[in-house]
């Protein structure tokens, strides 16, 4: 095995909802690169230079102006002020200072639409991370065919989330999905998955976790190449047992990519939305509502859209996921100076 | 890896290695199967039980359903996904490029943004691109749907653009007193040529995205002329419930991308993703 001289740790590129993009390479290629030195021009830059290229970063800078700041103030301003259906085309709701969060707050789905997203994310986080290891590890043993099956474990990962979601709400079906039918052989009784309050959470934890396993996979599994496989030998060598050699050298030195792949599962399991809302819309009463399909119940899920509230929720959201965002951000940029 | 192993014992176990492998794989992908089945399953079959583990009644009818039904959806999608493509592009290519090659004072605050950028939850972004989309009158509208589209991509291709040219070597460039049309030139006819595989990469995945949502496409385009796929699906969710095969073949053929992806691109992805893992 040609061990490279790239640092153990990579950028992970994130992406929407709960998944991410692994940096690492997918497949075979297996990335043979030297280190570059910092700056490949060595030219001061100049004050010409300097506007060329804002000229070039200025169609995304105006981009995320318009596009990501304007919705996000806009969304921050409907939280704060008394919006009904009129005043919404016409734009002259009255300001009511933090009246909308107090409604949110004092809101008996508040509590359970709380309980239930740190219910979800924990859950989700936990087993997506632990079924990804496993498989990680199992994968990195580069068997006949482990190239092509990890490939096909990315499956799940690519689908459309309402493809996913459509194909778990009829699998977990209580009369005719397969879920029941295989319970029913073993001889346990039926379970109403999606339409029982007690299961309804448990029913959108399994489908998220069938789709955060490959995320979590690619990224640890590029995480295990960095590890070198002497220290193996030489663990090996001392008798150490598998069990043993996962423990004390696979687990503390993936410490790094870990807490990476953590961190971004949690900022990204926080917002998951659409598997919730096409499996049970949240319900029934609000059994599975986390923050996200709450703030979307709000907002378009009924006739009289409450906008104020809704937009309140989102924000709070928001709020979270940054905080959680910058711990990563921070994570990230220590271990890339280390 | 078992220890000090002899030769036939290691054929052994690889042996058992590729087998599991195979089966976790093979239950990893029973929902994709059973999606599969269910899309060629009749009608009075479907709520057999136990269900059918095979279409032995093999039907068409559901694809069949998809043609008759959903073919504007699935050509709306694809509009979409392609302006997507476009727009992600556009804005994102010039971009790396002045991050990587160029580093303005402020580009750093830059990358910073867009970092946090992609960690605003979609349903939020949704909930003001309505409430601007409402009075600019550019609900259910196409272009749209494209622009909100393109803010799951842009942040990304950014930075897949920004590690990838980062690795174009500084004298082909040659930026010294480099102004503005000159600038232009070496973008257009070195940088992006150069970085063909991180423009595939980015379509694919910008595309991907697109096709996939379903957040803006239930708050922006929904009950407009023109609805993407993801709504085609969700309306046969909520409209004829016994349909449950077309609606499978509808997800079977909304999967279509995903998997030509999968197969035919996978190393173009693979290829664009290592460049934006390694930092350097």
């Amino acid at each position: 095995m040609t061990h490279t001289t790239q640092s153990p740790e990579r950028r992970l590129v994130p992406d929407r909802n709960g998944a991410a993009t692994a940096a690492p390479p997918l497949a075979r290629t297996r990335p043979r690169r030297r280190p570059r030195p910092r700056s490949q021009l060595g030219v001061p830059p100049g004050e010409a230079w300097g506007r060329a290229a804002w000229a070039f970063l200025a169609p995304v800078t105006l981009y995320l102006a318009l596009f990501y700041a304007y919705p996000l103030y806009r969304n921050l301003d409907l939280s704060l002020r008394d919006y009904t259906v009129r005043s919404f085309v016409q734009g002259d709701a009255p300001f009511t200072g933090l009246a909308n969060y107090r409604t949110v707050f004092d809101d008996p789905t508040f509590a359970p639409a709380l309980v239930h997203t740190v219910v979800f994310t924990v859950v989700c986080l936990f087993f997506q991370y632990a079924l990804g290891l496993a498989l990680a590890v199992f994968f990195n043993q580069n068997f006949r065919l482990s190239a092509t099956l990890r490939a096909l474990f990315l499956v799940p990962w690519l689908l459309p989330l309402i493809v996913s979601a459509s194909t778990w709400s009829w699998m977990l079906n209580s009369d005719s999905g397969i879920v029941n039918s295989t319970l029913h052989s073993l001889g346990i009784a039926p379970v109403n998955w999606l339409t029982s309050p007690s299961w309804s959470l448990t029913s959108v934890i399994i489908a998220n976790i069938w789709i955060g396993v490959p995320f979590n996979l690619v990224v640890l599994y590029s995480g295990l190449q960095s590890i070198p496989e002497s220290l193996y030998e030489a663990a090996s060598l001392d008798g150490a047992s598998a069990w043993r050699r996962f423990w004390s050298i696979t687990f503390p030195l993936l410490r790094p990519v870990s807490a990476i792949t953590l961190l971004l599962g949690l900022v990204y399991t926080l917002k998951v939305f659409d598997i919730i809302w096409i499996m049970t819309k949240g319900g029934p009463a609000d059994s599975s509502t986390t923050f996200a399909t709450w703030s979307y119940q709000l907002g378009f899920g009924n006739l009289l859209p409450a906008f104020g509230p809704g937009a309140a929720v989102g924000n709070l959201l928001v709020a979270a996921a940054l905080v959680f965002g910058l711990i990563y951000l921070k994570v990230q940029r220590k271990q890339a100076l280390s | 890896m078992t220890h000090a192993p002899t030769i036939p014992k290691r054929r052994n176990a690889a042996w058992v290695k590729t087998s599991l492998g195979v089966l976790l794989t093979a239950v990893m992908l029973f929902p994709v199967y059973w999606m599969l089945n269910v899309s060629f399953t009749r009608d009075q079959d479907m709520r057999k039980s136990p269900p059918d583990l095979f279409p032995t009644h093999g039907t068409f009818e559901g694809y069949r359903a998809v043609l008759d039904e959903q073919l504007p959806y699935l050509g709306t999608s694809l509009v979409i996904g392609l302006g997507t493509v476009v727009l992600t592009v556009a804005l994102a290519a010039p971009a790396g490029y002045a991050l990587a090659k160029l580093r303005p004072r402020g580009g750093g605050v830059l990358g910073f943004l867009l970092l946090v950028a992609q960690m605003v939850p979609g349903i939020i972004m949704a909930m003001g691109f309505y409430a601007i989309y409402l009075q600019l009158g550019l609900l259910q509208s196409v272009p749209g749907l494209i622009v909100a589209d393109s803010t799951l991509a842009v942040p990304f291709a950014v930075l897949i653009f920004t590690a990838f040219m980062s690795g174009i070597p500084g004298e082909l460039i040659q930026a010294a007193q480099m102004d503005g049309a000159r600038a232009l030139r070496t973008f257009w006819s070195i940088v992006l040529p150069m970085s063909r595989n991180s423009v595939v990469t980015v379509s694919l995945f910008a595309f991907l995205w697109s096709w996939s949502d379903f957040v803006f496409a239930s708050t922006l385009a929904n009950g407009g002329a023109h609805e993407p796929i993801t709504l085609g699906i969700y309306h046969y969710i909520g409209n004829n419930n016994q349909q449950w095969n077309a609606i499978m073949a509808t997800a079977v053929v909304a999967s279509l991308p995903a998997t030509v992806i999968l197969v035919l691109a996978q190393r173009y992805v693979a290829a664009g993703v290592t460049a934006g893992a390694v930092k350097d």
